[in-house]
Protein backbone atom coordinates (compact mmCIF):
# COMPACT_ATOMS: atom_id res chain seq x y z
CA UNK A 1 0.00 0.00 0.00
CA UNK A 2 2.54 2.57 -1.05
CA UNK A 3 -0.30 4.92 -2.07
CA UNK A 4 -1.11 5.69 1.51
CA UNK A 5 0.73 8.69 2.92
CA UNK A 6 0.10 7.35 6.43
CA UNK A 7 2.25 4.28 6.46
CA UNK A 8 1.49 1.69 9.07
CA UNK A 9 4.48 0.30 10.88
CA UNK A 10 4.53 -2.74 13.05
CA UNK A 11 5.70 -2.02 16.59
CA UNK A 12 5.38 -3.62 19.97
CA UNK A 13 2.16 -1.70 20.42
CA UNK A 14 0.73 -3.15 17.22
CA UNK A 15 0.20 -1.32 13.97
CA UNK A 16 0.75 2.38 14.38
CA UNK A 17 0.94 5.24 11.92
CA UNK A 18 4.54 5.78 10.88
CA UNK A 19 5.04 9.12 12.59
CA UNK A 20 3.89 7.79 15.95
CA UNK A 21 6.13 4.77 15.98
CA UNK A 22 9.04 6.81 14.63
CA UNK A 23 8.78 9.19 17.54
CA UNK A 24 8.51 6.32 19.97
CA UNK A 25 11.39 4.33 18.64
CA UNK A 26 13.56 7.46 18.54
CA UNK A 27 12.86 7.85 22.24
CA UNK A 28 13.76 4.26 22.90
CA UNK A 29 16.93 4.30 20.84
CA UNK A 30 18.25 7.45 22.44
CA UNK A 31 17.67 6.16 25.97
CA UNK A 32 18.18 2.44 25.92
CA UNK A 33 19.24 2.24 29.57
CA UNK A 34 19.12 5.84 30.68
CA UNK A 35 18.34 6.53 34.33
CA UNK A 36 14.86 7.79 35.12
CA UNK A 37 15.77 11.45 35.71
CA UNK A 38 17.36 11.69 32.32
CA UNK A 39 14.38 10.17 30.62
CA UNK A 40 12.21 12.66 32.44
CA UNK A 41 14.36 15.53 31.25
CA UNK A 42 14.12 14.39 27.67
CA UNK A 43 10.33 14.29 27.98
CA UNK A 44 10.16 18.00 28.61
CA UNK A 45 12.78 18.76 25.95
CA UNK A 46 11.41 19.83 22.55
CA UNK A 47 10.75 16.95 20.16
CA UNK A 48 13.39 16.05 17.64
CA UNK A 49 11.60 17.55 14.68
CA UNK A 50 9.42 20.50 15.66
CA UNK A 51 6.31 20.40 13.51
CA UNK A 52 4.09 23.41 13.09
CA UNK A 53 0.70 22.92 14.80
CA UNK A 54 -1.27 23.25 11.57
CA UNK A 55 0.70 20.45 10.01
CA UNK A 56 -0.17 18.19 12.92
CA UNK A 57 -3.82 19.11 12.57
CA UNK A 58 -3.76 18.42 8.84
CA UNK A 59 -2.15 15.14 9.64
CA UNK A 60 -4.96 14.27 12.08
CA UNK A 61 -7.64 15.15 9.57
CA UNK A 62 -5.79 13.23 6.90
CA UNK A 63 -5.54 10.18 9.11
CA UNK A 64 -9.29 10.16 9.79
CA UNK A 65 -10.57 11.06 6.32
CA UNK A 66 -8.05 9.39 4.07
CA UNK A 67 -9.02 5.76 4.67
CA UNK A 68 -12.61 6.55 3.65
CA UNK A 69 -11.52 8.55 0.60
CA UNK A 70 -9.23 5.74 -0.46
CA UNK A 71 -12.00 3.19 -0.11
CA UNK A 72 -14.33 5.44 -2.10
CA UNK A 73 -11.77 5.74 -4.90
CA UNK A 74 -11.30 1.98 -4.83
CA UNK A 75 -15.02 1.25 -5.05
CA UNK A 76 -15.52 3.80 -7.82
CA UNK A 77 -12.63 2.31 -9.72
CA UNK A 78 -13.97 -1.19 -9.33
CA UNK A 79 -17.47 -0.05 -10.31
CA UNK A 80 -16.08 1.67 -13.40
CA UNK A 81 -14.21 -1.47 -14.44
CA UNK A 82 -17.11 -3.78 -13.78
CA UNK A 83 -19.74 -1.69 -15.53
CA UNK A 84 -17.83 -0.47 -18.59
CA UNK A 85 -18.70 -3.56 -20.62
CA UNK A 86 -21.37 -3.71 -23.30
CA UNK A 87 -24.12 -5.55 -21.43
CA UNK A 88 -23.71 -3.78 -18.07
CA UNK A 89 -27.08 -3.28 -16.38
CA UNK A 90 -25.81 -0.58 -14.02
CA UNK A 91 -24.38 2.64 -15.46
CA UNK A 92 -20.70 3.21 -14.66
CA UNK A 93 -19.56 6.33 -12.76
CA UNK A 94 -18.29 7.98 -15.92
CA UNK A 95 -21.61 7.34 -17.63
CA UNK A 96 -23.43 8.88 -14.68
CA UNK A 97 -21.19 11.92 -14.94
CA UNK A 98 -21.90 12.43 -18.65
CA UNK A 99 -25.58 11.52 -18.74
CA UNK A 100 -26.64 13.30 -15.55
CA UNK A 101 -24.25 16.20 -15.96
CA UNK A 102 -27.03 18.79 -15.78
CA UNK A 103 -28.45 17.28 -12.58
CA UNK A 104 -25.05 17.10 -10.91
CA UNK A 105 -23.66 20.53 -11.72
CA UNK A 106 -26.87 22.60 -11.46
CA UNK A 107 -28.56 21.35 -8.31
CA UNK A 108 -30.07 24.74 -7.46
CA UNK A 109 -31.86 25.28 -10.78
CA UNK A 110 -35.22 26.93 -10.15
CA UNK A 111 -34.30 27.81 -6.57
CA UNK A 112 -33.81 31.48 -5.78
CA UNK A 113 -32.82 33.19 -2.59
CA UNK A 114 -33.65 36.79 -1.81
CA UNK A 115 -34.47 38.89 1.22
CA UNK A 116 -37.88 37.23 1.38
CA UNK A 117 -36.24 33.83 1.89
CA UNK A 118 -36.07 30.88 -0.44
CA UNK A 119 -38.33 30.33 -3.41
CA UNK A 120 -38.69 27.08 -5.23
CA UNK A 121 -40.17 27.29 -8.70
CA UNK A 122 -43.41 25.40 -9.19
CA UNK A 123 -43.56 22.45 -11.53
CA UNK A 124 -41.17 19.65 -12.19
CA UNK A 125 -38.31 21.61 -13.77
CA UNK A 126 -36.35 22.17 -10.57
CA UNK A 127 -32.74 21.24 -9.71
CA UNK A 128 -32.15 18.30 -7.40
CA UNK A 129 -31.37 20.55 -4.43
CA UNK A 130 -34.77 22.15 -4.94
CA UNK A 131 -36.38 18.73 -4.62
CA UNK A 132 -34.35 17.95 -1.52
CA UNK A 133 -35.36 21.27 0.05
CA UNK A 134 -39.02 20.61 -0.69
CA UNK A 135 -38.68 17.21 0.95
CA UNK A 136 -36.93 18.75 3.95
CA UNK A 137 -39.86 21.13 4.35
CA UNK A 138 -42.24 18.17 4.55
CA UNK A 139 -39.97 16.34 6.97
CA UNK A 140 -39.87 19.48 9.10
CA UNK A 141 -43.67 19.42 9.38
CA UNK A 142 -44.10 15.70 9.95
CA UNK A 143 -41.08 15.31 12.17
CA UNK A 144 -41.85 18.46 14.13
CA UNK A 145 -45.32 17.10 14.90
CA UNK A 146 -43.96 13.70 15.86
CA UNK A 147 -41.36 15.33 18.12
CA UNK A 148 -43.97 17.36 20.02
CA UNK A 149 -46.59 14.63 20.31
CA UNK A 150 -43.99 11.91 20.79
CA UNK A 151 -42.33 13.66 23.72
CA UNK A 152 -45.71 14.42 25.30
CA UNK A 153 -46.84 10.80 25.00
CA UNK A 154 -43.45 9.57 26.16
CA UNK A 155 -43.67 11.70 29.30
CA UNK A 156 -47.20 10.43 29.91
CA UNK A 157 -46.35 6.74 29.71
CA UNK A 158 -43.06 7.31 31.52
CA UNK A 159 -44.82 8.99 34.44
CA UNK A 160 -47.94 6.90 34.77
CA UNK A 161 -47.69 3.18 35.24
CA UNK A 162 -51.31 2.78 34.22
CA UNK A 163 -50.84 4.74 31.01
CA UNK A 164 -47.74 2.68 30.29
CA UNK A 165 -49.57 -0.61 30.78
CA UNK A 166 -52.46 0.56 28.64
CA UNK A 167 -50.53 2.09 25.75
CA UNK A 168 -47.22 0.28 25.49
CA UNK A 169 -48.57 -2.91 23.83
CA UNK A 170 -50.20 -0.83 21.09
CA UNK A 171 -47.05 1.19 20.55
CA UNK A 172 -44.99 -1.97 20.32
CA UNK A 173 -47.27 -3.35 17.62
CA UNK A 174 -47.76 -0.11 15.70
CA UNK A 175 -44.09 0.76 15.55
CA UNK A 176 -43.28 -2.31 13.48
CA UNK A 177 -45.59 -1.26 10.61
CA UNK A 178 -43.45 -0.01 7.72
CA UNK A 179 -44.15 3.46 6.26
CA UNK A 180 -45.42 2.14 2.93
CA UNK A 181 -48.03 0.02 4.67
CA UNK A 182 -49.57 3.17 6.16
CA UNK A 183 -49.90 4.72 2.73
CA UNK A 184 -53.36 3.45 1.69
CA UNK A 185 -54.84 4.24 5.08
CA UNK A 186 -53.23 7.63 5.14
CA UNK A 187 -54.66 8.44 1.70
CA UNK A 188 -58.07 7.16 2.72
CA UNK A 189 -58.10 9.32 5.85
CA UNK A 190 -56.82 12.55 4.40
CA UNK A 191 -58.03 12.24 0.80
CA UNK A 192 -55.25 14.64 -0.18
CA UNK A 193 -51.65 13.95 -1.04
CA UNK A 194 -50.09 16.78 1.02
CA UNK A 195 -51.43 15.96 4.48
CA UNK A 196 -51.18 12.22 3.94
CA UNK A 197 -47.47 12.53 3.06
CA UNK A 198 -46.90 14.46 6.27
CA UNK A 199 -48.92 11.91 8.24
CA UNK A 200 -46.73 9.16 6.81
CA UNK A 201 -43.57 10.87 8.06
CA UNK A 202 -45.22 11.60 11.39
CA UNK A 203 -46.35 8.03 12.00
CA UNK A 204 -42.95 6.63 11.04
CA UNK A 205 -40.87 8.93 13.23
CA UNK A 206 -42.99 9.06 16.37
CA UNK A 207 -42.38 5.59 17.87
CA UNK A 208 -38.71 5.84 18.79
CA UNK A 209 -39.38 9.31 20.20
CA UNK A 210 -42.20 8.05 22.45
CA UNK A 211 -40.38 4.95 23.62
CA UNK A 212 -37.03 6.61 24.33
CA UNK A 213 -38.62 9.54 26.13
CA UNK A 214 -40.62 7.11 28.27
CA UNK A 215 -37.47 5.15 29.13
CA UNK A 216 -35.75 8.39 30.07
CA UNK A 217 -38.59 9.45 32.36
CA UNK A 218 -38.73 6.02 33.99
CA UNK A 219 -35.00 6.19 34.61
CA UNK A 220 -34.96 9.51 36.45
CA UNK A 221 -33.02 8.60 39.61
CA UNK A 222 -35.06 8.34 42.79
CA UNK A 223 -32.77 10.87 44.44
CA UNK A 224 -33.80 13.57 41.94
CA UNK A 225 -37.42 12.75 42.66
CA UNK A 226 -36.72 13.04 46.38
CA UNK A 227 -35.04 16.41 45.88
CA UNK A 228 -38.13 17.57 44.00
CA UNK A 229 -40.37 16.32 46.81
CA UNK A 230 -38.34 17.96 49.57
CA UNK A 231 -38.32 21.24 47.64
CA UNK A 232 -42.06 20.74 47.08
CA UNK A 233 -41.74 21.52 43.36
CA UNK A 234 -45.11 21.71 41.61
CA UNK A 235 -45.66 19.49 38.55
CA UNK A 236 -44.70 22.26 36.13
CA UNK A 237 -41.48 23.09 37.98
CA UNK A 238 -40.69 19.38 38.23
CA UNK A 239 -41.19 19.00 34.48
CA UNK A 240 -38.99 21.96 33.53
CA UNK A 241 -36.29 21.73 36.20
CA UNK A 242 -35.87 18.01 36.78
CA UNK A 243 -37.62 15.85 34.22
CA UNK A 244 -36.61 17.65 31.03
CA UNK A 245 -32.90 18.01 31.83
CA UNK A 246 -32.70 14.48 33.24
CA UNK A 247 -34.40 13.02 30.17
CA UNK A 248 -32.69 15.05 27.44
CA UNK A 249 -30.10 12.40 26.53
CA UNK A 250 -32.82 9.74 26.09
CA UNK A 251 -35.07 12.13 24.25
CA UNK A 252 -32.38 12.97 21.77
CA UNK A 253 -31.59 9.33 21.19
CA UNK A 254 -35.24 8.98 20.18
CA UNK A 255 -35.22 12.20 18.17
CA UNK A 256 -32.10 11.07 16.34
CA UNK A 257 -33.54 7.70 15.40
CA UNK A 258 -36.78 9.49 14.54
CA UNK A 259 -35.17 11.97 12.16
CA UNK A 260 -33.47 9.13 10.34
CA UNK A 261 -36.74 7.24 10.02
CA UNK A 262 -38.66 10.28 8.89
CA UNK A 263 -36.13 10.76 6.13
CA UNK A 264 -36.53 7.09 5.24
CA UNK A 265 -40.28 7.63 4.94
CA UNK A 266 -39.94 10.59 2.61
CA UNK A 267 -39.54 8.53 -0.55
CA UNK A 268 -42.67 6.56 0.25
CA UNK A 269 -44.49 9.75 1.15
CA UNK A 270 -43.56 11.51 -2.05
CA UNK A 271 -44.54 8.68 -4.28
CA UNK A 272 -48.03 9.63 -3.13
CA UNK A 273 -47.50 13.33 -3.28
CA UNK A 274 -46.09 13.74 -6.77
CA UNK A 275 -44.91 16.93 -8.40
CA UNK A 276 -41.94 17.85 -6.23
CA UNK A 277 -39.57 16.38 -3.69
CA UNK A 278 -36.67 13.99 -3.86
CA UNK A 279 -38.93 10.95 -3.57
CA UNK A 280 -40.89 12.13 -6.56
CA UNK A 281 -37.62 12.84 -8.38
CA UNK A 282 -36.58 9.21 -7.95
CA UNK A 283 -39.96 7.87 -9.03
CA UNK A 284 -39.94 10.23 -12.00
CA UNK A 285 -36.44 9.39 -13.13
CA UNK A 286 -37.22 5.67 -12.82
CA UNK A 287 -40.34 6.10 -14.97
CA UNK A 288 -38.30 8.04 -17.54
CA UNK A 289 -35.60 5.33 -17.49
CA UNK A 290 -32.99 7.84 -16.30
CA UNK A 291 -31.17 5.46 -14.00
CA UNK A 292 -28.17 7.77 -13.72
CA UNK A 293 -30.40 10.51 -12.25
CA UNK A 294 -31.71 8.01 -9.70
CA UNK A 295 -28.18 7.25 -8.58
CA UNK A 296 -27.39 10.93 -8.17
CA UNK A 297 -30.58 11.30 -6.13
CA UNK A 298 -29.55 8.40 -3.89
CA UNK A 299 -26.30 10.19 -3.12
CA UNK A 300 -28.23 13.36 -2.23
CA UNK A 301 -30.65 11.44 -0.01
CA UNK A 302 -27.81 9.74 1.82
CA UNK A 303 -25.87 12.93 2.37
CA UNK A 304 -28.95 14.82 3.53
CA UNK A 305 -29.96 12.05 5.93
CA UNK A 306 -26.44 12.04 7.33
CA UNK A 307 -26.55 15.80 7.78
CA UNK A 308 -29.94 15.60 9.53
CA UNK A 309 -28.65 12.96 11.92
CA UNK A 310 -25.58 15.02 12.76
CA UNK A 311 -27.69 18.15 13.19
CA UNK A 312 -30.01 16.52 15.73
CA UNK A 313 -27.05 14.95 17.54
CA UNK A 314 -25.36 18.36 17.65
CA UNK A 315 -28.46 20.08 19.06
CA UNK A 316 -28.78 17.31 21.65
CA UNK A 317 -25.18 17.77 22.75
CA UNK A 318 -25.59 21.53 22.98
CA UNK A 319 -28.77 21.28 25.02
CA UNK A 320 -27.52 18.67 27.46
CA UNK A 321 -24.39 20.72 28.04
CA UNK A 322 -26.24 24.02 28.54
CA UNK B 1 -52.94 17.97 77.32
CA UNK B 2 -49.30 17.11 77.58
CA UNK B 3 -46.73 19.47 76.15
CA UNK B 4 -45.12 18.12 73.03
CA UNK B 5 -41.49 18.64 72.10
CA UNK B 6 -40.55 20.67 69.01
CA UNK B 7 -40.19 17.51 66.96
CA UNK B 8 -42.18 14.57 68.30
CA UNK B 9 -42.56 11.08 66.88
CA UNK B 10 -45.40 9.21 68.51
CA UNK B 11 -45.95 5.51 68.07
CA UNK B 12 -44.38 5.34 64.61
CA UNK B 13 -44.51 1.97 62.84
CA UNK B 14 -43.51 1.49 59.25
CA UNK B 15 -44.57 -1.56 57.28
CA UNK B 16 -43.41 -2.33 53.76
CA UNK B 17 -45.25 -4.77 51.53
CA UNK B 18 -42.95 -7.50 50.23
CA UNK B 19 -43.47 -10.68 48.24
CA UNK B 20 -43.28 -12.63 51.50
CA UNK B 21 -45.96 -10.52 53.12
CA UNK B 22 -45.71 -7.27 55.10
CA UNK B 23 -42.34 -6.40 56.61
CA UNK B 24 -42.28 -4.25 59.72
CA UNK B 25 -39.18 -2.07 59.50
CA UNK B 26 -39.61 -0.02 62.67
CA UNK B 27 -42.19 -0.52 65.38
CA UNK B 28 -43.83 1.79 67.85
CA UNK B 29 -41.13 4.44 68.04
CA UNK B 30 -41.50 7.42 70.33
CA UNK B 31 -38.90 10.13 70.08
CA UNK B 32 -38.99 13.70 71.34
CA UNK B 33 -36.46 16.24 70.16
CA UNK B 34 -36.16 19.77 71.49
CA UNK B 35 -35.64 22.80 69.33
CA UNK B 36 -31.98 23.36 68.45
CA UNK B 37 -30.98 19.87 69.54
CA UNK B 38 -28.47 17.88 67.49
CA UNK B 39 -29.45 14.21 67.55
CA UNK B 40 -27.49 11.41 65.94
CA UNK B 41 -29.15 8.08 65.15
CA UNK B 42 -26.84 5.11 65.18
CA UNK B 43 -27.44 1.42 64.52
CA UNK B 44 -26.50 -1.43 62.26
CA UNK B 45 -27.29 -1.44 58.56
CA UNK B 46 -30.90 -2.31 57.88
CA UNK B 47 -32.15 -1.31 61.32
CA UNK B 48 -34.55 1.22 59.92
CA UNK B 49 -32.63 4.44 60.60
CA UNK B 50 -33.20 5.75 57.10
CA UNK B 51 -36.82 4.67 57.22
CA UNK B 52 -37.32 6.71 60.36
CA UNK B 53 -35.61 9.72 58.80
CA UNK B 54 -37.77 9.40 55.70
CA UNK B 55 -40.85 9.39 57.90
CA UNK B 56 -39.78 12.69 59.46
CA UNK B 57 -39.04 14.02 55.98
CA UNK B 58 -42.48 12.94 54.83
CA UNK B 59 -41.03 10.77 52.08
CA UNK B 60 -42.31 7.55 53.69
CA UNK B 61 -45.77 7.24 55.19
CA UNK B 62 -45.90 5.41 58.54
CA UNK B 63 -48.42 2.59 58.93
CA UNK B 64 -49.22 3.87 62.41
CA UNK B 65 -48.19 6.87 64.44
CA UNK B 66 -47.83 10.59 63.92
CA UNK B 67 -44.96 13.04 63.53
CA UNK B 68 -45.48 16.46 65.05
CA UNK B 69 -43.29 19.41 64.15
CA UNK B 70 -43.90 22.53 66.20
CA UNK B 71 -47.36 21.27 67.05
CA UNK B 72 -48.39 20.49 63.45
CA UNK B 73 -48.62 17.02 61.98
CA UNK B 74 -46.25 16.08 59.18
CA UNK B 75 -47.75 14.12 56.32
CA UNK B 76 -45.86 15.16 53.21
CA UNK B 77 -42.37 16.30 52.28
CA UNK B 78 -41.56 19.98 52.36
CA UNK B 79 -38.67 22.44 52.46
CA UNK B 80 -39.15 23.04 56.21
CA UNK B 81 -37.56 19.61 56.68
CA UNK B 82 -34.50 19.77 54.43
CA UNK B 83 -32.76 16.48 53.73
CA UNK B 84 -29.08 15.98 53.01
CA UNK B 85 -28.81 12.69 51.19
CA UNK B 86 -25.83 10.38 51.35
CA UNK B 87 -25.30 10.58 47.60
CA UNK B 88 -25.41 14.42 47.72
CA UNK B 89 -28.11 14.31 45.00
CA UNK B 90 -26.99 17.51 43.30
CA UNK B 91 -28.44 17.98 39.83
CA UNK B 92 -25.52 17.42 37.45
CA UNK B 93 -26.79 19.80 34.77
CA UNK B 94 -26.78 22.77 37.15
CA UNK B 95 -23.77 24.60 38.54
CA UNK B 96 -23.05 24.63 42.26
CA UNK B 97 -24.67 28.05 42.52
CA UNK B 98 -27.71 27.02 40.47
CA UNK B 99 -28.24 23.94 42.62
CA UNK B 100 -28.50 26.09 45.72
CA UNK B 101 -30.46 28.66 43.73
CA UNK B 102 -33.13 26.06 42.92
CA UNK B 103 -33.82 25.62 46.63
CA UNK B 104 -33.62 29.33 47.39
CA UNK B 105 -35.93 30.34 44.55
CA UNK B 106 -38.50 27.92 45.86
CA UNK B 107 -38.31 28.85 49.54
CA UNK B 108 -37.74 32.60 49.21
CA UNK B 109 -40.07 33.29 46.31
CA UNK B 110 -41.16 36.60 47.86
CA UNK B 111 -37.65 38.06 47.97
CA UNK B 112 -36.00 40.07 45.21
CA UNK B 113 -33.59 38.52 42.74
CA UNK B 114 -30.63 40.29 44.29
CA UNK B 115 -31.55 39.18 47.79
CA UNK B 116 -31.88 35.56 46.68
CA UNK B 117 -28.54 35.75 44.89
CA UNK B 118 -26.88 37.15 48.00
CA UNK B 119 -28.46 34.44 50.13
CA UNK B 120 -27.07 31.73 47.82
CA UNK B 121 -23.64 33.36 48.07
CA UNK B 122 -23.85 33.61 51.83
CA UNK B 123 -24.70 29.94 52.24
CA UNK B 124 -21.95 28.85 49.88
CA UNK B 125 -19.55 30.88 52.00
CA UNK B 126 -20.77 29.12 55.14
CA UNK B 127 -19.69 25.78 53.71
CA UNK B 128 -16.53 27.29 52.16
CA UNK B 129 -17.64 26.64 48.60
CA UNK B 130 -18.05 30.17 47.22
CA UNK B 131 -14.93 29.73 45.11
CA UNK B 132 -16.54 26.91 43.11
CA UNK B 133 -19.90 28.57 42.52
CA UNK B 134 -19.73 28.25 38.74
CA UNK B 135 -18.47 24.65 38.69
CA UNK B 136 -20.71 21.71 37.92
CA UNK B 137 -21.01 18.77 40.34
CA UNK B 138 -19.03 16.59 37.95
CA UNK B 139 -16.04 18.90 38.30
CA UNK B 140 -15.72 18.86 42.10
CA UNK B 141 -14.75 16.20 44.64
CA UNK B 142 -17.13 14.10 46.73
CA UNK B 143 -16.47 16.16 49.85
CA UNK B 144 -17.12 19.39 47.98
CA UNK B 145 -20.37 17.99 46.57
CA UNK B 146 -21.53 17.19 50.06
CA UNK B 147 -20.63 20.72 51.17
CA UNK B 148 -22.87 22.04 48.42
CA UNK B 149 -25.56 19.59 49.55
CA UNK B 150 -25.31 21.11 53.03
CA UNK B 151 -25.45 24.63 51.60
CA UNK B 152 -28.56 23.75 49.62
CA UNK B 153 -30.24 22.34 52.72
CA UNK B 154 -29.42 25.17 55.12
CA UNK B 155 -30.25 27.79 52.49
CA UNK B 156 -33.84 26.56 52.74
CA UNK B 157 -33.82 27.71 56.39
CA UNK B 158 -35.44 24.47 57.48
CA UNK B 159 -37.04 23.96 60.86
CA UNK B 160 -35.40 20.54 60.98
CA UNK B 161 -32.29 19.47 59.12
CA UNK B 162 -32.26 15.77 58.29
CA UNK B 163 -28.94 14.17 57.36
CA UNK B 164 -28.96 10.64 55.99
CA UNK B 165 -25.43 9.38 56.57
CA UNK B 166 -24.08 12.44 54.78
CA UNK B 167 -20.40 11.57 55.08
CA UNK B 168 -20.64 7.82 54.69
CA UNK B 169 -19.02 7.79 51.27
CA UNK B 170 -16.14 10.10 52.15
CA UNK B 171 -12.61 9.31 53.27
CA UNK B 172 -11.66 9.90 56.92
CA UNK B 173 -9.82 13.19 56.40
CA UNK B 174 -12.52 14.77 54.25
CA UNK B 175 -15.10 13.51 56.70
CA UNK B 176 -13.34 15.19 59.63
CA UNK B 177 -13.17 18.49 57.81
CA UNK B 178 -16.89 18.31 56.96
CA UNK B 179 -17.75 17.46 60.55
CA UNK B 180 -15.91 20.61 61.62
CA UNK B 181 -17.90 22.62 59.11
CA UNK B 182 -21.16 21.16 60.37
CA UNK B 183 -20.26 22.03 63.98
CA UNK B 184 -19.26 25.52 62.90
CA UNK B 185 -22.57 26.07 61.10
CA UNK B 186 -24.59 24.53 63.90
CA UNK B 187 -23.03 26.92 66.43
CA UNK B 188 -24.24 29.83 64.29
CA UNK B 189 -27.67 28.62 63.20
CA UNK B 190 -28.81 26.44 66.14
CA UNK B 191 -30.93 24.34 63.79
CA UNK B 192 -32.65 21.20 65.01
CA UNK B 193 -30.74 18.33 63.41
CA UNK B 194 -31.37 14.61 63.08
CA UNK B 195 -28.38 12.84 61.59
CA UNK B 196 -27.89 9.19 60.75
CA UNK B 197 -24.40 7.81 61.07
CA UNK B 198 -22.46 4.57 61.24
CA UNK B 199 -19.47 6.22 62.81
CA UNK B 200 -19.27 6.14 66.61
CA UNK B 201 -16.85 9.07 66.86
CA UNK B 202 -18.98 11.15 64.55
CA UNK B 203 -22.05 10.37 66.62
CA UNK B 204 -20.41 11.49 69.85
CA UNK B 205 -18.50 14.49 68.52
CA UNK B 206 -21.43 16.18 66.79
CA UNK B 207 -24.40 15.29 68.96
CA UNK B 208 -26.21 16.58 71.99
CA UNK B 209 -27.85 13.19 72.12
CA UNK B 210 -27.08 9.80 70.60
CA UNK B 211 -30.10 7.61 69.88
CA UNK B 212 -29.17 3.95 69.43
CA UNK B 213 -31.48 1.71 67.49
CA UNK B 214 -32.00 -2.01 67.98
CA UNK B 215 -31.72 -4.39 65.05
CA UNK B 216 -34.61 -4.87 62.67
CA UNK B 217 -37.07 -6.18 61.75
CA UNK B 218 -39.42 -4.19 63.95
CA UNK B 219 -36.53 -2.07 65.19
CA UNK B 220 -36.96 0.28 68.08
CA UNK B 221 -34.94 2.68 70.17
CA UNK B 222 -32.54 0.79 72.42
CA UNK B 223 -30.82 3.56 74.29
CA UNK B 224 -30.82 7.32 74.37
CA UNK B 225 -27.56 8.83 75.53
CA UNK B 226 -27.12 12.55 76.22
CA UNK B 227 -23.71 14.04 75.36
CA UNK B 228 -23.01 17.06 77.47
CA UNK B 229 -19.49 17.85 76.27
CA UNK B 230 -18.90 21.58 76.15
CA UNK B 231 -19.08 23.37 72.81
CA UNK B 232 -17.24 24.37 70.73
CA UNK B 233 -15.72 20.91 70.61
CA UNK B 234 -12.31 20.12 69.30
CA UNK B 235 -11.93 16.59 68.05
CA UNK B 236 -8.54 16.04 69.62
CA UNK B 237 -9.25 17.62 72.99
CA UNK B 238 -12.70 16.05 73.20
CA UNK B 239 -11.33 12.57 72.59
CA UNK B 240 -9.24 12.83 75.73
CA UNK B 241 -12.14 13.73 78.02
CA UNK B 242 -13.55 10.95 80.21
CA UNK B 243 -17.12 11.73 79.16
CA UNK B 244 -16.22 11.26 75.49
CA UNK B 245 -14.55 7.99 76.34
CA UNK B 246 -17.54 6.76 78.33
CA UNK B 247 -20.02 7.73 75.65
CA UNK B 248 -17.95 6.03 73.01
CA UNK B 249 -17.67 2.93 75.14
CA UNK B 250 -21.41 2.85 75.82
CA UNK B 251 -22.20 3.03 72.10
CA UNK B 252 -19.65 0.38 71.16
CA UNK B 253 -21.00 -1.87 73.91
CA UNK B 254 -24.53 -1.38 72.63
CA UNK B 255 -23.64 -2.01 69.01
CA UNK B 256 -21.25 -4.90 69.41
CA UNK B 257 -22.39 -6.74 72.51
CA UNK B 258 -26.04 -6.10 73.18
CA UNK B 259 -27.09 -5.78 69.57
CA UNK B 260 -24.28 -7.18 67.48
CA UNK B 261 -24.52 -7.09 63.72
CA UNK B 262 -27.28 -9.50 62.64
CA UNK B 263 -25.24 -10.43 59.58
CA UNK B 264 -22.30 -11.55 61.73
CA UNK B 265 -24.57 -13.75 63.83
CA UNK B 266 -26.02 -15.39 60.78
CA UNK B 267 -22.56 -16.18 59.46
Amino acid sequence: MSVSPVKLVETVAGMLPEYVSAAQSAEIIRHPSAPKEEAKASMSAPPVKARPAWLDRMNDIGATVLPSLLLLALVLGFWQLACSGEGATLPSPSKIWTESHEVIVHPFKGVTFDTGGMHIQDGGDVGIAGHVLTSLGRVAYGYGLSAIIGIALGVLIGQSRTAYRALDPFFQVLRTIPPLAWLPISLAIFQQAGPSAIFLIFITAIWPIILNTATGVQNIPQTYRNVAKVLALNPFEYFVKIMLPATVPYMFTGLRIGVGMSWLAIVAAEMVQGGTGIGFFIWDSYNSSLLTDTIVALVWIGMTGFALDRLVAFIGRRISRA
Amino acid sequence: MKVRSYLALEGISVVFPTVNGPFTAVENIDLSIEKGQFVTLIGHSGCGKSTLLNVIAGLTKPARGVVFLDGETVDQPGPDRAVIFQDHSLLPWLTVEENVRLAVDKTMAGKSRAERKDWVRHNLELVHMAHAATKRPGEISGGMKQRVGIARAIAMQPRVLLMDEPFGALDALTRASLQDTVMEIQSQLQTTVVMITHDVDEAVLLADRVVMMTNGPAAGIGEDLPITLERPRDRIEAAELPEYYHARHAILHFLHQRYSNPLDEAA
